[in-house]
Protein backbone atom coordinates (compact mmCIF):
# COMPACT_ATOMS: atom_id res chain seq x y z
CA UNK A 1 0.00 0.00 0.00
CA UNK A 2 3.37 2.50 0.22
CA UNK A 3 2.60 4.32 -2.86
CA UNK A 4 6.12 4.84 -5.20
CA UNK A 5 6.90 8.48 -6.37
CA UNK A 6 5.69 9.29 -9.91
CA UNK A 7 2.18 7.85 -9.55
CA UNK A 8 -0.64 10.07 -8.35
CA UNK A 9 -1.28 13.68 -9.89
CA UNK A 10 0.46 17.07 -8.48
CA UNK A 11 -2.74 18.27 -7.44
CA UNK A 12 -3.50 14.80 -5.43
CA UNK A 13 -0.36 14.79 -3.81
CA UNK A 14 -1.03 18.06 -2.70
CA UNK A 15 -4.21 17.65 -1.35
CA UNK A 16 -3.24 14.83 0.11
CA UNK A 17 -0.16 16.29 2.08
CA UNK A 18 -2.50 19.37 3.04
CA UNK A 19 -5.50 17.23 4.79
CA UNK A 20 -2.43 14.83 6.70
CA UNK A 21 -0.70 18.32 7.80
CA UNK A 22 -3.79 19.56 9.09
CA UNK A 23 -5.12 16.35 11.21
CA UNK A 24 -1.82 15.66 12.44
CA UNK A 25 -1.57 19.31 13.95
CA UNK A 26 -5.35 18.44 15.28
CA UNK A 27 -3.64 15.16 16.72
CA UNK A 28 -0.43 16.93 18.68
CA UNK A 29 -2.67 19.34 19.97
CA UNK A 30 -4.78 16.24 21.36
CA UNK A 31 -1.57 14.65 22.91
CA UNK A 32 -0.41 18.06 24.55
CA UNK A 33 -3.80 17.23 26.29
CA UNK A 34 -4.36 13.80 27.05
CA UNK A 35 -1.13 12.38 26.64
CA UNK A 36 0.32 10.66 29.41
CA UNK A 37 4.39 11.03 29.23
CA UNK A 38 4.18 7.04 30.90
CA UNK A 39 2.67 6.18 27.99
CA UNK A 40 4.94 7.07 25.70
CA UNK A 41 7.44 4.43 25.91
CA UNK A 42 4.34 1.60 25.28
CA UNK A 43 3.28 3.27 21.59
CA UNK A 44 7.43 3.79 21.22
CA UNK A 45 7.27 -0.20 21.37
CA UNK A 46 4.50 -0.62 19.27
CA UNK A 47 5.58 1.74 16.53
CA UNK A 48 8.60 0.05 16.69
CA UNK A 49 6.78 -3.71 17.03
CA UNK A 50 4.35 -2.49 13.29
CA UNK A 51 7.65 -1.45 12.34
CA UNK A 52 8.81 -4.72 11.95
CA UNK A 53 5.43 -7.04 11.18
CA UNK A 54 5.50 -4.93 7.69
CA UNK A 55 8.32 -5.78 7.07
CA UNK A 56 6.97 -9.65 7.20
CA UNK A 57 5.31 -10.30 3.41
CA UNK A 58 2.89 -13.35 3.57
CA UNK A 59 2.51 -14.67 0.11
CA UNK A 60 -1.45 -14.81 -1.04
CA UNK A 61 -1.76 -18.49 -2.04
CA UNK A 62 -2.14 -19.09 -5.38
CA UNK A 63 -1.14 -15.77 -6.73
CA UNK A 64 2.45 -14.07 -7.47
CA UNK A 65 1.31 -11.05 -4.69
CA UNK A 66 2.40 -10.52 -1.26
CA UNK A 67 0.49 -8.36 1.34
CA UNK A 68 1.56 -7.01 4.61
CA UNK A 69 0.51 -5.82 7.96
CA UNK A 70 -0.44 -2.09 8.01
CA UNK A 71 -0.79 -1.97 12.04
CA UNK A 72 -3.49 1.24 12.33
CA UNK A 73 -6.38 -1.09 13.25
CA UNK A 74 -3.93 -2.78 15.87
CA UNK A 75 -2.38 0.80 17.40
CA UNK A 76 -5.99 2.13 17.20
CA UNK A 77 -7.74 -0.81 19.22
CA UNK A 78 -5.05 -0.60 21.84
CA UNK A 79 -4.59 3.48 22.00
CA UNK A 80 -7.63 5.13 20.03
CA UNK A 81 -7.50 7.05 17.19
CA UNK A 82 -5.62 9.95 17.68
CA UNK A 83 -2.18 8.65 19.46
CA UNK A 84 -2.30 5.95 16.39
CA UNK A 85 -2.11 8.91 13.86
CA UNK A 86 1.20 9.60 15.22
CA UNK A 87 2.33 5.89 15.38
CA UNK A 88 1.65 5.06 12.36
CA UNK A 89 3.02 8.69 11.06
CA UNK A 90 6.46 7.63 12.62
CA UNK A 91 6.58 4.56 10.69
CA UNK A 92 5.39 5.90 7.21
CA UNK A 93 7.79 8.32 7.64
CA UNK A 94 10.96 6.44 7.92
CA UNK A 95 9.99 4.06 5.56
CA UNK A 96 9.82 7.03 2.97
CA UNK A 97 13.19 8.40 4.40
CA UNK A 98 15.47 5.59 5.43
CA UNK A 99 13.80 2.90 3.26
CA UNK A 100 12.30 4.14 0.51
CA UNK A 101 9.76 2.30 1.06
CA UNK A 102 6.87 5.04 -0.40
CA UNK A 103 7.69 8.24 -2.80
CA UNK A 104 9.07 10.79 -0.36
CA UNK A 105 6.59 13.29 -2.62
CA UNK A 106 3.63 10.80 -1.73
CA UNK A 107 4.42 11.02 2.39
CA UNK A 108 1.72 13.22 2.81
CA UNK A 109 -1.24 10.87 0.58
CA UNK A 110 1.05 7.88 2.42
CA UNK A 111 0.30 8.96 5.40
CA UNK A 112 -3.02 9.98 5.16
CA UNK A 113 -3.91 6.18 3.85
CA UNK A 114 -2.08 4.25 6.14
CA UNK A 115 -1.70 6.62 9.61
CA UNK A 116 -5.21 8.04 9.54
CA UNK A 117 -7.54 6.56 6.81
CA UNK A 118 -6.79 2.94 8.22
CA UNK A 119 -6.91 3.58 12.06
CA UNK A 120 -10.30 5.92 11.76
CA UNK A 121 -12.04 3.44 9.69
CA UNK A 122 -10.68 0.62 12.64
CA UNK A 123 -12.45 3.26 14.93
CA UNK A 124 -15.60 3.49 13.53
CA UNK A 125 -15.37 -0.09 13.26
CA UNK A 126 -14.89 -0.60 16.91
CA UNK A 127 -17.42 2.45 17.97
CA UNK A 128 -19.96 0.70 15.93
CA UNK A 129 -19.72 -2.77 17.41
CA UNK A 130 -18.78 -2.04 21.04
CA UNK A 131 -22.62 -2.51 21.86
CA UNK A 132 -23.61 -4.88 19.95
CA UNK A 133 -23.23 -8.74 21.42
CA UNK A 134 -20.18 -9.50 18.38
CA UNK A 135 -17.37 -11.48 20.66
CA UNK A 136 -14.28 -8.94 20.56
CA UNK A 137 -12.02 -11.12 18.57
CA UNK A 138 -14.45 -10.98 15.76
CA UNK A 139 -14.86 -7.18 15.52
CA UNK A 140 -11.31 -6.51 16.01
CA UNK A 141 -10.68 -9.21 12.71
CA UNK A 142 -13.88 -6.97 11.37
CA UNK A 143 -11.98 -3.68 11.98
CA UNK A 144 -8.83 -5.06 10.46
CA UNK A 145 -10.17 -6.37 7.43
CA UNK A 146 -12.57 -3.30 6.82
CA UNK A 147 -9.07 -0.64 7.53
CA UNK A 148 -7.43 -2.23 4.65
CA UNK A 149 -10.79 -1.99 2.32
CA UNK A 150 -10.79 1.38 2.91
CA UNK A 151 -7.19 2.26 2.61
CA UNK A 152 -7.91 0.64 -0.85
CA UNK A 153 -10.66 2.72 -1.93
CA UNK A 154 -9.67 5.13 -1.06
CA UNK A 155 -6.04 4.65 -2.67
CA UNK A 156 -8.29 3.60 -5.82
CA UNK A 157 -9.85 7.00 -5.82
CA UNK A 158 -6.64 8.66 -5.89
CA UNK A 159 -5.37 7.10 -8.91
CA UNK A 160 -9.10 7.76 -10.21
CA UNK A 161 -8.78 11.42 -9.42
CA UNK A 162 -5.20 11.83 -11.01
CA UNK A 163 -6.26 10.15 -14.09
CA UNK A 164 -4.17 7.51 -13.92
CA UNK A 165 -6.78 4.69 -14.88
CA UNK A 166 -10.30 4.82 -14.83
CA UNK A 167 -12.18 4.91 -11.16
CA UNK A 168 -14.24 1.88 -11.83
CA UNK A 169 -10.90 -0.24 -12.88
CA UNK A 170 -8.64 1.19 -9.82
CA UNK A 171 -11.53 -0.04 -7.46
CA UNK A 172 -12.15 -3.07 -8.69
CA UNK A 173 -8.54 -4.15 -8.71
CA UNK A 174 -7.37 -2.90 -5.62
CA UNK A 175 -10.16 -3.69 -3.52
CA UNK A 176 -9.79 -7.00 -4.79
CA UNK A 177 -6.02 -8.04 -3.73
CA UNK A 178 -6.82 -5.66 -0.62
CA UNK A 179 -9.90 -7.78 0.39
CA UNK A 180 -7.53 -11.24 0.43
CA UNK A 181 -4.97 -9.42 2.21
CA UNK A 182 -7.48 -7.83 5.13
CA UNK A 183 -7.64 -11.56 6.06
CA UNK A 184 -3.97 -11.23 6.96
CA UNK A 185 -4.43 -7.54 8.71
CA UNK A 186 -7.53 -9.21 10.58
CA UNK A 187 -5.59 -12.62 11.70
CA UNK A 188 -2.35 -10.74 12.73
CA UNK A 189 -4.93 -8.03 14.48
CA UNK A 190 -6.52 -10.72 16.66
CA UNK A 191 -3.82 -12.83 17.36
CA UNK A 192 -1.27 -9.63 18.78
CA UNK A 193 -4.25 -8.13 21.03
CA UNK A 194 -4.17 -11.01 23.57
CA UNK A 195 0.01 -10.27 24.19
CA UNK A 196 -0.82 -6.61 24.24
CA UNK A 197 -3.53 -7.08 26.89
CA UNK A 198 -1.23 -9.21 28.83
CA UNK A 199 2.00 -6.75 29.05
CA UNK A 200 -1.43 -4.13 30.08
CA UNK A 201 -0.59 -1.76 26.87
CA UNK A 202 -3.61 0.09 27.35
CA UNK A 203 -3.93 3.90 27.91
CA UNK A 204 -5.95 4.17 30.76
CA UNK A 205 -8.88 2.06 31.33
CA UNK A 206 -9.40 2.06 27.28
CA UNK A 207 -10.33 -2.03 26.71
CA UNK A 208 -13.01 -1.56 29.27
CA UNK A 209 -14.65 1.99 27.27
CA UNK A 210 -14.57 -0.38 24.41
CA UNK A 211 -16.42 -3.16 25.77
CA UNK B 1 6.68 -2.05 32.85
CA UNK B 2 10.07 -2.00 32.06
CA UNK B 3 10.73 -5.94 31.38
CA UNK B 4 7.42 -5.80 29.78
CA UNK B 5 8.73 -3.24 27.07
CA UNK B 6 12.18 -5.09 27.08
CA UNK B 7 10.34 -8.22 26.01
CA UNK B 8 8.11 -5.95 22.81
CA UNK B 9 11.89 -4.40 21.12
CA UNK B 10 13.38 -7.82 21.55
CA UNK B 11 10.20 -9.42 19.86
CA UNK B 12 10.36 -6.76 17.60
CA UNK B 13 14.27 -7.01 16.64
CA UNK B 14 13.39 -11.04 16.41
CA UNK B 15 10.56 -10.22 13.66
CA UNK B 16 12.71 -7.74 11.95
CA UNK B 17 16.06 -9.30 11.70
CA UNK B 18 15.48 -12.80 11.55
CA UNK B 19 11.47 -13.66 10.47
CA UNK B 20 11.62 -10.76 7.61
CA UNK B 21 14.12 -13.08 5.83
CA UNK B 22 10.75 -15.31 5.29
CA UNK B 23 8.92 -12.27 3.32
CA UNK B 24 7.34 -12.99 0.66
CA UNK B 25 9.22 -11.19 -2.68
CA UNK B 26 6.20 -11.07 -4.59
CA UNK B 27 5.18 -7.69 -5.31
CA UNK B 28 2.49 -6.77 -2.52
CA UNK B 29 -1.38 -5.48 -3.74
CA UNK B 30 -0.68 -1.73 -4.64
CA UNK B 31 2.20 -3.02 -6.60
CA UNK B 32 0.28 -6.10 -8.51
CA UNK B 33 -2.96 -4.04 -9.27
CA UNK B 34 -0.40 -1.55 -10.69
CA UNK B 35 1.18 -4.29 -12.85
CA UNK B 36 -2.48 -5.48 -14.06
CA UNK B 37 -3.72 -1.63 -14.71
CA UNK B 38 -0.06 -1.13 -16.55
CA UNK B 39 0.53 2.28 -13.81
CA UNK B 40 3.23 1.00 -11.89
CA UNK B 41 5.96 1.65 -14.73
CA UNK B 42 5.24 5.50 -13.78
CA UNK B 43 7.30 4.68 -10.60
CA UNK B 44 10.08 6.29 -9.88
CA UNK B 45 12.15 7.99 -7.25
CA UNK B 46 13.11 11.63 -6.39
CA UNK B 47 15.02 10.50 -3.05
CA UNK B 48 17.87 8.12 -2.40
CA UNK B 49 17.64 6.23 0.96
CA UNK B 50 20.18 5.23 3.17
CA UNK B 51 18.85 1.62 2.56
CA UNK B 52 16.80 1.31 0.20
CA UNK B 53 14.47 -1.53 0.17
CA UNK B 54 15.39 -2.69 2.79
CA UNK B 55 18.79 -3.46 2.18
CA UNK B 56 22.10 -2.04 2.96
CA UNK B 57 23.85 -1.24 -0.61
CA UNK B 58 26.54 -3.43 -1.59
CA UNK B 59 25.88 -5.92 1.14
CA UNK B 60 24.51 -8.96 -0.78
CA UNK B 61 23.55 -11.57 1.93
CA UNK B 62 20.81 -12.30 4.67
CA UNK B 63 22.79 -9.93 6.75
CA UNK B 64 21.48 -6.91 4.61
CA UNK B 65 17.80 -7.10 5.08
CA UNK B 66 18.47 -8.09 8.71
CA UNK B 67 20.93 -5.34 9.95
CA UNK B 68 18.34 -3.00 7.99
CA UNK B 69 15.29 -4.02 10.01
CA UNK B 70 17.10 -3.53 13.16
CA UNK B 71 18.30 -0.47 12.74
CA UNK B 72 14.76 0.50 11.71
CA UNK B 73 13.03 -0.69 14.80
CA UNK B 74 16.17 1.04 16.97
CA UNK B 75 15.29 4.30 14.85
CA UNK B 76 11.30 3.82 15.23
CA UNK B 77 11.46 3.36 19.11
CA UNK B 78 13.99 6.11 19.70
CA UNK B 79 12.32 9.04 17.06
CA UNK B 80 8.77 7.75 18.50
CA UNK B 81 10.25 8.46 21.91
CA UNK B 82 11.63 11.92 21.05
CA UNK B 83 8.48 12.27 19.20
CA UNK B 84 6.11 11.66 22.13
CA UNK B 85 8.32 13.67 24.29
CA UNK B 86 7.67 17.00 22.48
CA UNK B 87 3.73 15.81 21.51
CA UNK B 88 2.70 14.84 25.07
CA UNK B 89 1.54 16.43 28.09
CA UNK B 90 4.08 18.36 29.94
CA UNK B 91 4.65 16.69 33.50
Amino acid sequence: MHIPDGILSPAILAAGAAVSVVVLAKSVQESKRNLEQTAVPIMGVMAAFIFAAQMVNFPLLGAAASGHLIGGALAAYLFGFWPTTLIMTTVVTIQAVVFQDGGISVLGVNILNMAILAPLAATVVYKLLQKTKVPVSVMIFIAGWVSVVVTAGFAALQLGASQVVSYQLALQTLILWHAIIGIGEGVITVAVVPFARRSSFFLGGREERLR
Amino acid sequence: MKKRLVFWIAVSLFIAGAVSLLASNHPDGYEKAGEQLGFIDRATTYLHSPLPDYAIPGVHSWLSTSLSGILGVAITFVLFLLLGKMAGKRR
